[in-house]
């Protein structure tokens, strides 16, 4: 199997296109901030980003000017509040209007797996009596073929240009194992065109295959790979680093004033070169802080079948 | 203890609203969590009237056991030592649009008095004066959950006439009409203010006075709502917090006091 193994700046500079759909999934949960970050300092345009949660990473990358459109169902700072930026261009369109499109988190996640099942619409049980489909044309009522008195609201498929998604292991080839939240990774990898894999460890192909039930995404579906330690950081890898809460928290300070939050932009995204000079900047003593104690699982027996 | 604990009462007004709500628990056991004061309300019951109780978050885990406070409904110490961890496709699919979950939190910025609740927008949707986060999973779950818990701070520009939007549906205030839904979800039985408590009038679906917390006037409730309350024929006081109750809260579930203060 060729490798796919390549650097961020490359994996960024080839698979992310100006105008693309683009979604770096991951519900809290490895949520690929490094990515985020190349993105904002290659100055990519015209994005239209696509994630249930937009998160800090959506507002940062609001802020560095690469989106114009938003498809989301839950936007805000989670356990703190708001996302400012992103507020500031819908409330104010400041410093320009941003498109939304929104939907409910099972909407979401439901569009993910009609793109990657090649289905034209999915059928689910929500939306009765919201104001959401008025205001979502794309959201549409449905008659159960079989039952004239079943309602159903049918949401669109959802195929991104590119899902770049973050995993704790993956091979060369791509194939990423994940534990912990596990969130819609592998809907949204499937459904797109173009997959990155980012990941903490790149690790030998005889390990997935040791444990071939914590696959996620199959290499086959993957264009790139990336290992990035700390590619997460503030949002957490199971068993490799905490969420950094206390950022979060600092992101509202930093995020409600566009001035502190164009320095920061500049201080840690602009005039880094590279995820590895982030991770130097914050330091080690940060590091082990952020470093949980040991929950091993165990081990099961597959069985050898010779 | 919390910096708003009232001297005479011995409490905080964050403190009765937690004990209220975990005792409306009692004997649950599939509970959908959501952020903020659900997750300790939650963690409470569990250790004190719904031993059984599973918490369910709508980041994909079942049984959840944490051994610190979730400062997030996704935080790591959710998955470790659940029970099960599934992909958010089957949370919302197979766990609550098929049914399991009995009983749900949820809040929002506006309320209204059938318990319609709105998490979207301030003003219009268009151009909107503020814009709240939108819906998550939450006009979801105020449909499929059993029974819908609403925890929720008393005030004017909250407790409103008329909803801004209609994120997540309450009651329709017509029963004939809310019968004939076919939902699993029985929508909202019961509010906890800083003010009170509120049940849902059987007959018309309407947000109706069942307690006050101690030191509370009816004026107290009739200034921070936008319209006139129903009362229970038996309008009663809300039962303090017990002294376990808040030992359990101060000690074990947030003595950093993230969610009390």
């Amino acid at each position: 199997m060729t490798s796919k193994v390549t650097t961020m700046r490359d994996a960024v500079a080839d698979i992310v296109r100006d105008g693309d759909t683009v979604a770096i999934e991951g519900f809290t949960h490895l949520i690929c901030f490094a990515a985020g970050h190349e993105i904002i300092r290659q100055r990519k345009r015209d994005l239209t980003l696509a994630r249930m949660t937009p998160d800090v990473i959506y507002d940062q990358m609001v802020a560095g000017g690469v989106a114009n459109k938003l498809i989301f169902s839950w936007l805000g700072n989670p356990g703190v509040g708001s996302l400012h930026a992103i507020r500031r261009r819908i409330e104010d369109h400041d410093p320009g209007p941003l498109e939304i499109e929104e939907y409910s988190h099972f909407g979401m996640v439901c569009r993910y797996v009609a793109g990657a099942s090649n289905l034209p619409f999915f059928p689910i049980r929500s939306y009765y009596e919201s104001d959401i489909p008025t205001v979502n044309p794309k959201i549409v009522p449905m008659t159960s073929p079989y039952d004239d008195a079943d309602e159903v609201y049918v949401v669109p498929p959802l195929r991104p240009d590119v899902t770049i998604v973050h995993a704790q292991r993956a091979d060369e080839s791509g194939d990423a194992q994940i534990w912990g939240l596990l969130g819609c990774q592998k809907e949204a990898a499937f459904a797109a065109e173009r997959v990155i894999v980012v990941c903490e460890e790149i690790v030998e192909e005889s390990v997935v295959r040791r444990d071939p039930n914590r696959t996620v995404i199959p290499g086959v579906v993957v264009d790139a790979v990336v290992e990035q330690p700390f590619g997460c950081h503030p949002s957490f890898a199971q068993g490799y680093y905490d969420r950094d809460n206390a950022f979060y928290l600092d992101w509202d300070r930093i995020a409600r004033d566009p001035e502190t939050l164009e320095t920061w932009l500049k201080e840690w995204v602009y005039d880094l070169a590279s995820h590895a000079d982030y991770v130097e900047k914050w330091g080690d003593a940060h590091w082990d802080a952020l470093r949980p104690g040991e929950s091993l699982s165990g081990e099961v027996d597959y069985g050898r079948y010779a | 203890m919390s910096a708003d604990v009232s001297a005479d009462l011995g409490y905080s007004k964050s403190e009765i609203m937690i004990a209220a709500s975990a005792r409306g628990l009692a004997g649950a056991r599939n509970c959908f969590v959501g952020v903020g004061l659900p997750n300790i309300v939650c963690n409470l019951a569990q250790r004190t009237v719904a031993r059984e109780l599973q918490l369910v978050y709508e980041s994909g885990v079942f049984g959840a056991r944490p051994e610190r406070l979730p400062l997030s409904i996704g935080d790591p110490t959710l998955a470790t030592g659940a029970t099960a961890i599934t992909s958010m496709f089957e949370l919302f699919a197979y766990y609550l649009q098929a049914g399991l979950i009995d009983v749900a939190f949820l809040g929002g910025a506006q309320i209204d008095r059938f318990g319609n609740l709105n998490t979207t927008v301030i003003g219009s949707y268009d151009e909107p004066k503020v814009r709240l986060p939108g819906s998550g999973g939450a006009c979801e779950i105020a449909i499929h959950a059993r029974q819908i818990l609403v925890i929720m701070r008393q005030a004017q520009r909250s407790f409103v006439q008329q909803l801004d939007f209609r994120t997540s549906p309450g009651h329709s205030g017509d029963p004939a009409h809310d019968a004939a839904r076919g939902w699993h979800g029985s929508g909202p039985t019961s509010v906890v203010t800083d003010l009170g408590t509120y049940g849902f009038d059987e007959t018309t679906g309407e947000m109706t006075l069942l307690t006050m917390h101690p030191g509370v006037t009816i004026d107290d409730v009739r200034s921070s709502m936008g319209w006139e309350p129903r009362l229970a024929s038996d309008l009663g006081e809300t039962p303090p917090p017990t002294d376990e109750e808040l030992r359990l809260i101060r000690e074990e579930l947030d003595p950093a006091g993230v969610y009390t203060k």
